[in-house]
């Protein structure tokens, strides 16, 4: 489903350049859950950024659902990541003036998909995370677990290969963290390939493997099966 | 193409924050707003102006005879210039500038007592003895009857033709006017037309008051052998009065051994000079309103781009939200833009509105006031003016959503998604 070879990134800071990804290769397989691990400055949100199509790379080859990721100018990359990526925020990222139904239609927005279609759509995800009677509420009027669980419909409606998860469980506490996590693990029991960055260990312990990124490198691959070594 | 979605999300964004959206509006709406007034009320001033003027061909020229001011060829100076019948023709031969010469004889206005007499009612008009062809001179509006003909003047028909006001003075109030006699100066004129003028107020009143008669029945009803008091001249259009007057002068000072750099033998009245002198003033006026109008307009449409530019800041992170969930550039561009010509065009029209409502208002008034003399009539605006503005609104509001759009596509989703 993805595969990354020898990717390089590094940003310009001043007149430093700062060599944040050095040299990446990883192979997630469809159907997987998988944690992505690392101390701040390790280079895990950069890395989620390229995953995600939101950022280009210097080096490298990216392969998502077989197709080469690259150079892509926004028009592309903004179809790619409607069309490959669901994505779900530590911070929810709703639009405040929409609500939870509105919301949870948007990415259909983009797709053309009609309104009476993509509304009956959303409401049938909203269904599945459990709000169903919660659509026609505005972001501020959930809490921070429906908030979440909202967006994970927003990010489930336009069935992207893959769900990338930046610390979907940052905001919440321990037991609406498990609830979320709860959710993403029925995702992917249904097939779909979900990824997790998060510095949380009891939340990468639930997932089938971790990998540890490290100044830039792959620490460990956290092969399935394998025990996670904690080299702390 | 319509887009629901699009214009339901323009309002949703709208009306997020209707304060500064008002706020915003009002910019756009007042310059909008300051143009249609301006522009309507230097309409009125002209139209009030001109309406004074109203009857008169605008590239008239009016010449007559006065005291020569210098000797000449013997003859003393201080002479009477008497103008005659035979200078008529000599004018009409030899100038070719001229698309109209006509003479005229004047009796009564404002100096005479009571010259017209019908039945038991008495009153001072002025009588103009006058060709056909003063109708290429002064507007003159038939409402019954006709006006004097080619005919009535080789006949030398003792006929007249009777403005509205002196019909409501020597006549009853639903009395025929066509075919009655008036005695002018002792001398009785069958009514055959009835005139009135597409001027108001005052000057209406006074142009109103006149009698027309047949020149060649006036020089002989009334004494005045060949005698003419004016010409009144109109220069085609592509001569200027001026020349036309150095030229009528010209002639008729050969023809009165008038020394040809005597200026004050003849003495004219150049309409067309003082017009100018007028349309300058307003076409000066119309500048600065459009000027005034659309910097005022300039200011309101950077308020809306300043405006707008803050919302982008505002919704970095919506906007990084919506590029991430699959929203192409376009997409972007094209909202914004989108709603910021909303807003201006609706602030656009609302002022276009109220400002043709306000003028309408004043134009009310003013109809319906009693001193209708004074210099204010009809300020309206061009229906095309107003479209013209619109659609400058229009370009302007889609351009100042350009610069804030331009300003949103560079945000970049990883920076606008960055939590906290």
């Amino acid at each position: 489903m993805i595969k990354l070879s020898n990717i390089h990134k590094s940003y310009q800071v001043g007149k430093n350049r700062l060599h944040v990804l050095k040299g990446i290769d990883l192979d997630i397989a469809e159907g997987e859950l998988v944690s992505i691990m690392g101390s701040s400055g390790s280079g895990k949100s950069t890395l989620l950024n390229i995953l995600g199509i939101l950022d280009n790379y210097d080096q490298g080859e990216y392969y998502l659902d077989g197709t080469l990721i690259k150079n892509l100018n926004e028009t592309r990359a903004a179809i790619y990541r409607n069309k490959f990526i669901g994505f779900v925020f530590q911070s929810f990222n709703l639009i405040s003036f929409k609500n939870a139904m509105e919301n949870v239609a948007l990415p259909l927005y983009y797709q053309k998909v009609s309104r009476r279609k993509r509304n009956r759509l959303a409401l049938e995800y909203l269904d599945k995370v459990g709000l169903y009677d919660w659509a026609h509420h505005l972001p501020n009027e959930l809490s921070g677990g429906q908030k979440q669980r909202v967006a994970i419909a927003r990010a489930l409606i336009s069935d992207p290969s893959v769900i990338l998860a930046d610390e979907p469980t940052g905001a919440l506490d321990t037991q609406t963290s498990y609830e979320v996590m709860e959710v993403l693990k029925d995702i992917n029991k249904n097939g779909k390939t979900v990824i997790i960055v998060t510095h949380e260990k009891d939340i990468s312990e639930m997932t089938q493997r971790v990998i540890r990124l490290r100044d830039g490198m792959i620490e460990s691959y956290g092969l399935e099966k394998q025990p996670v070594v904690d080299n702390k | 193409m319509f887009d629901l979605d699009k214009w339901t999300e323009i309002i949703q964004v709208l009306i997020k924050n209707p304060l500064r959206t008002a706020l915003t509006a009002l910019g756009v709406f007042w310059g909008i707003f300051m143009l249609v007034i301006m522009l309507g009320a230097g309409n009125g001033l002209r139209n009030g102006v001109e309406s004074g003027m109203g009857h008169w061909n605008k590239n008239s020229l009016f010449v007559w005879g006065q005291r020569t001011g210098k000797a000449y060829q013997g003859l003393p100076p201080g002479r009477n210039i008497r103008m005659t019948n035979e200078d008529f023709e000599a004018l009409k031969q030899n100038l070719a500038d001229a698309r109209v010469i006509t003479p005229r004889n004047q009796l009564g206005g404002f100096s005479g007592n009571n010259n017209v007499v019908r039945k038991q009612r008495t009153g001072n008009f002025n009588v103009m003895g006058d060709y056909p062809d003063v109708q290429k001179v002064e507007t003159i509006l038939i409402d019954q009857g006709r006006f004097i003909n080619q005919n009535d003047m080789e006949d030398k028909r003792k006929v007249c033709v009777i403005g509205t006001r002196v019909k409501e003075l020597l006549f009853e109030k639903d009395e025929a006017a066509i075919g009655e006699y008036v005695r002018i100066n002792g001398v009785y004129f069958r009514v055959i037309g009835v005139f009135s003028t597409r001027a108001s107020g005052e000057r209406a009143l006074s142009f109103t008051e006149r009698i027309y008669v047949p020149f060649t029945t006036f020089q002989q009803a009334f004494n005045y052998g060949n005698t003419v008091s004016w010409f009144t001249m109109v220069a085609k259009n592509s001569a200027s009065a001026e020349e036309l007057y150095e030229q009528a002068v010209a002639i008729l000072a050969a023809r009165h051994k008038v020394a040809p750099d005597d200026t004050r033998a003849f003495g004219h009245f150049n309409l067309a000079k003082e017009f100018g002198k007028i349309q300058g003033l307003f076409a000066g006026i119309n500048g600065l309103s459009w000027f005034v109008g659309a910097l005022t307009l300039i200011a309101g449409v950077i308020g809306v781009s300043n405006i707008m530019l803050v919302l982008i800041k505002e919704r970095t992170k919506e906007i990084g939200i919506r590029r991430a969930l699959g929203a192409k550039p376009f997409n972007i561009v094209s909202q914004i833009v989108l709603e910021s010509l909303t807003l201006t065009s609706i602030a656009g029209y609302l002022g276009l509105f109220w400002g043709v409502v306000v003028l309408g208002v004043v134009d009310y008034l003013v109809e319906h006031a009693d001193s209708s003399d004074m210099m204010f009539l009809n300020p309206t605006v061009d229906l095309n003016v107003g479209i013209q503005a619109l659609i400058i609104l229009m370009v302007a509001g889609a351009l100042a959503g350009l610069i804030p759009a331009r300003r949103a596509l560079k945000i970049r989703p990883v920076d606008a998604l960055r939590a906290e």
